[in-house]
């Protein structure tokens, strides 16, 4: 029987203790006409054909040149990494409830919260959450909660903060009658800032400043933090923490910094892995700290004085505090964090600082090199981080749909979440593309652009 | 020791230097950074080395037994690991082509339907990134039927005395309003005050069936006729499915909607808390309001679900699809273990309780439900033994970690006072069960005979009892540079 240990003479041995003849006579508290007559499911295979099928479904997948982003981004692992990360001591243990018996999680936890809190420039940072779209939706409700005394609660979103974690926000928010104000972009793919100067600020509580934003760009982030912070309005920012070790941190936006920074924490030493798991950073102001959702480990000392790690600020949460929790949450992503952890320590900042800068120039070199095709260029034309907005002569999703066949992932067609950009493709290129990786990616691209002008 | 008291200045492990060029950014001057974190600057080696250290500190499954209630620490098989770690599927990107991914689409599109199956319910969406946000799912899609139905006085969702935490603070983040309904002497909800509870405010019942009391609530089919006759509609908490898992079909029970805690029945490993999974699953009512995206089949077809699929939906919930390693751990498990193998889960996690639960009792410890069967755990009250020598849940748990084993669930659920909650899950040996009662047999004793052993345990792990206390009000929660000058002193 797989992974159940129990011989014959077990069953015979444990029956008789408990004075039974068989084992379904355990279940005789729950009433017969539940029981379920038979289960519509194949027969149990074993771990070699498991394992074979696995691979054979894997293998549609396999071997891809990957110009995709979008929140998720291919970088280059050491294998260091996940090699200590799943040993079975961090990965088959469970939350830290027993710190005595928990303090190598504890201690991990405790260490990514200093990296990430040196990352961002912020005060304090949680032990984690889902991911970056949950951890902004987070980041809302506790913005929510920190102005409490102001009338209203409305957070301004722009429109070029990620779709899909503006969806998560607006499923996460809605029932606590949160409002998200849109805000339009300017012709450079940052937010409109004389929109803004216009703006009924009646009842908004925050402002959410994605760096860079969804379309690469970089935001004019201090003028912005400034501009919220003037009105009273809380600053959350939404970033990629890879960008951070060549981006100015939140934690030094304008005069006094962002109140609240969150985002996708993925490009620290997690695989793509189809989207998840992933983890969510947060971060904040250390007076804002008792309205934090999630896990906080905290260093204290032992009976004898020793040093250690624990969970603290308990009464935040919900298995202390129940209905008046700040969150749901019960778990973080542990193992993802870990790993986080260790990819960190391994680069260290110069080596997370060179990736940045790798994977930057790399997506420079692109757009140059597909600038020489006829009506292919960047379409937004201000700063931005290792991923780009091409305006393209045809439409995004038959090229994407040539260049999958050549398996080249393209990038992201932006018409289905920007109906005014018919014909733009994101793309992300990062250190782990060669010369000739963005040379053949070019002459895809211009074979595939041929071919739907034919058509 | 910390990974930042063992740097030097300028080194540095170059698993990876890009390369490349140097030159510099063009990002304009006030967008860049002046001055790199401070990160530790260590060896390769030195990383390796401080975090399979760190790593040797943790009780695990693999190193430990780890009956802790609820939490279902069932060994997490190797084979799912190496499945889900095959690169086709760690290198896929989540937006990648359909076409380009059909193999993964099918995993995903048969755990669909084999969770149908095993819950008894219409259709399933394994976007949830863990049980507290399949929760959150559910009592949103709660809302959502209501709310199409322009019932807008269901304000209220009720939840047993004995529930999870996650259970009313879902609710309050869904807008509600919560109300805890009493449960009996014997372990059951208490139906007549359940009775007195519905109305036309209530808007359903969170319940978990075995409950965290370790049993089945016998009344269950007239709790759920209680709560439809109200109007209401009753949400299945997945956390003991382990129980039941293919002998009982929540559907079956009345259940309109559930998640299942795929950390916990499917046996994917819990990570030092987290990644889970916490896929739902809903009756053909409330199909209409699921979590997108869900994988759909046309023809021999995968793809994903679109907005013209589900225009009802209640939306998203993940940046991407969920936590899809977690999901392909649980596939090969349900691939592994098969119908027959499904059945004997819920089978053995029962007979490894209950045999547990009458070897404690031959020991003298007291059950909080002595007429009861265990469902897969079950609990004791410490009562007798702090009464009799001073010495509490607690310090039998603190014991116990020096004996090798992780403690039990303590102070869980909240209405048995001294209270362990004891799963020992199906993958535990006879002889481990007896090791585990030859221990508490041991720590009996010694509470008879130096009850201080046990009040300032634990004594043989890295650190000793830790202050709390200090812990929250001297809020010490990262490294700070310059601090390993004052400690080298």
């Amino acid at each position: 029987m797989p992974y159940i240990p129990h011989t014959e003479s077990d069953v015979a041995h444990m029956l008789s203790a408990l004075k039974l003849d068989t084992i379904d006579q355990l279940f005789d508290e729950i009433p017969p006409d539940l029981w379920a007559e038979k289960l519509e499911i194949a027969e149990g295979i074993s771990e070699m054909s498991a394992t074979r099928l696995m691979t054979e479904r894997a293998v549609t997948s396999d071997r891809q040149l990957n110009f995709l982003g979008a929140g998720a981004y291919e970088h280059f692992i050491p294998a260091a990494v996940w090699d200590v990360v799943t040993r079975g001591e961090f990965m088959t243990a469970y939350t830290p409830y027993q710190a005595e018996a928990s303090q190598g999680t504890l201690q991990t936890i405790y260490e990514y919260q200093s990296m990430i809190t040196q990352l961002t420039a912020m005060d304090i940072s949680n032990a984690s959450l889902y991911d970056g779209a949950s951890a902004l939706a987070e980041a809302l409700l506790m913005a929510v909660r920190c102005q409490k005394k102001k009338s209203g609660q409305t957070i301004l979103m722009p429109m070029q903060v990620h779709p899909f974690y503006r969806q998560v926000c607006e499923t996460i928010v809605a029932a606590q009658g949160i409002q998200l104000q849109l805000l339009p972009y300017d012709e450079g793919g940052q937010i409109d800032q004389t929109y803004l100067a216009q703006l009924n600020i009646e009842g908004v509580v925050a402002l959410v400043i994605p760096q860079p934003n969804f379309f690469g760009v970089l935001e004019e982030v201090h003028a912005l933090t400034d501009w919220a912070h003037a009105r009273g309005l809380l600053v959350i920012a939404q970033v990629n923490p890879m960008a951070l070790a060549v981006l100015v941190p939140p934690g030094q936006w304008g005069q006094s910094g962002a109140d609240i920074a969150v985002g996708e924490g993925q490009p620290m030493g997690v695989p793509l892995a189809s989207g998840g798991p992933y983890f969510g950073f947060m971060t904040c102001r250390e007076s804002l700290v008792r309205q934090m959702p999630g896990r906080i480990i905290g260093r204290t000392v032992d009976l004898d004085g020793k040093e250690g790690f624990t969970l603290t600020l308990q009464a935040r949460e919900q298995h202390i505090r129940r209905s008046k929790a700040t969150s749901n949450i019960c778990t973080n992503q542990g193992l993802a964090v870990t790993a986080a952890t260790v990819f960190m320590s391994l680069l260290g900042a110069q080596g997370l600082a060179e990736v940045a800068q790798q994977s930057h120039q790399n997506c420079e070199a692109l757009i140059k090199k597909v600038s020489v095709i006829p009506g292919v260029k960047a379409h937004f034309n201000r700063a931005r981080f290792h991923e780009v907005v091409l305006q393209l002569p045809v439409a995004a999703a038959s090229v994407i749909h040539f260049m999958a066949k050549q398996n080249i992932q393209a990038g992201v067609d932006l018409q289905p979440f920007y109906p005014e950009l018919t014909q733009h493709l994101l793309v992300c290129v990062t250190e782990t593309k060669a010369s000739a990786d963005l040379s053949r990616y070019v002459d895809v691209l211009a074979e595939a652009i041929k071919l739907v002008v034919a058509v | 020791m910390l990974i930042f008291e063992q740097g030097q200045p300028g080194r540095r492990s170059m698993a990876e230097a890009p390369g490349g060029s140097s030159a510099p950014l063009d990002f304009p001057a006030h967008l860049m950074r002046r001055q790199l974190p401070r990160f530790p600057e260590v060896s390769e080696l030195q990383v390796v080395r401080h975090y399979t250290n760190l790593s040797r500190k943790n009780f695990s499954i693999d190193t430990q037994f780890y009956p802790l209630g609820s939490c279902t620490m069932k060994y997490n098989p190797r084979g799912a690991h190496r499945a889900a770690s095959l690169p086709g599927f760690l290198n896929r990107h989540p937006l990648m082509a359909e076409t380009n991914s059909q193999g993964y689409l099918t995993c995903l599109f048969e755990l669909q339907e084999i969770l149908a199956e095993v819950t008894g319910m219409a259709g399933v969406s394994l976007t949830p990134m863990a049980g507290a946000q399949g929760e959150f799912a559910g009592i949103a899609m709660i809302r959502a039927y209501h709310q199409s139905r322009q019932d807008h006085g269901r304000t209220e969702i009720l939840v047993p005395a004995a529930a999870h935490g996650t259970n009313p603070a879902t609710a309050v983040m869904c807008g509600y309003t919560v109300r805890e309904i009493p449960v009996k002497a014997d372990g059951d909800v208490d139906l007549d005050a359940l009775k007195l509870a519905v109305g036309p405010q209530t808007a359903g019942l969170m319940m978990t069936n075995p409950s965290t009391c370790g049993v089945f609530d016998r009344a269950i089919a007239e709790i759920a006729q209680t709560i439809h006759q109200a109007g209401g509609l009753l949400y299945y908490d997945g956390a003991n499915l382990n129980a039941i898992l293919g002998k009982v079909k929540p559907g079956a029970m009345g259940f309109d909607v559930l998640h299942l805690n795929l950390h916990k029945t499917f046996a994917t490993p819990h990570g030092g808390g987290g990644p889970g999974a916490g896929p739902v699953a809903v009756a053909s009512r409330l199909l209409p309001y699921l979590p997108t995206p869900i994988v759909m089949k046309s023809k021999d077809f995968y793809r994903w679900s679109t907005e013209h699929d589900f225009p009802h939906s209640i939306g998203r919930l993940s940046a991407f699809m969920g936590n899809a390693g977690v999901l392909l751990r649980a596939y090969y498990y349900a691939r592994v273990l098969g119908r027959a193998g499904l059945l004997r889960v819920a089978e053995y996690a029962t007979l490894n309780a209950n045999y547990l639960m009458q070897r404690l009792v031959d020991l003298g410890f007291t059950l909080a439900y002595p007429t009861r069967r265990a469902s897969h755990e079950f609990i004791i009250s410490l009562s007798p033994q702090l009464k009799q020598y001073g010495v509490n849940a607690m310090d039998f748990a603190k014991r116990l970690l020096d004996y090798g084993f992780h403690a039990p669930t303590t102070y869980f659920p909240l209405l048995v006072p001294e209270c362990w909650l004891i799963e020992p899950t199906e993958t535990e040996s006879l002889e481990q069960l007896e090791l585990f009662v030859a221990a508490l047999e041991g720590i009996l004793k010694e509470a008879a005979e130096d009850a201080t052993l046990l009040k300032t345990a634990p004594h043989t792990l890295p650190v000793r009892r830790l202050d709390d206390v200090k812990a929250a009000r001297e809020l010490d929660v990262k490294w700070s540079y310059g601090e390993e000058k004052t400690r080298s002193t």
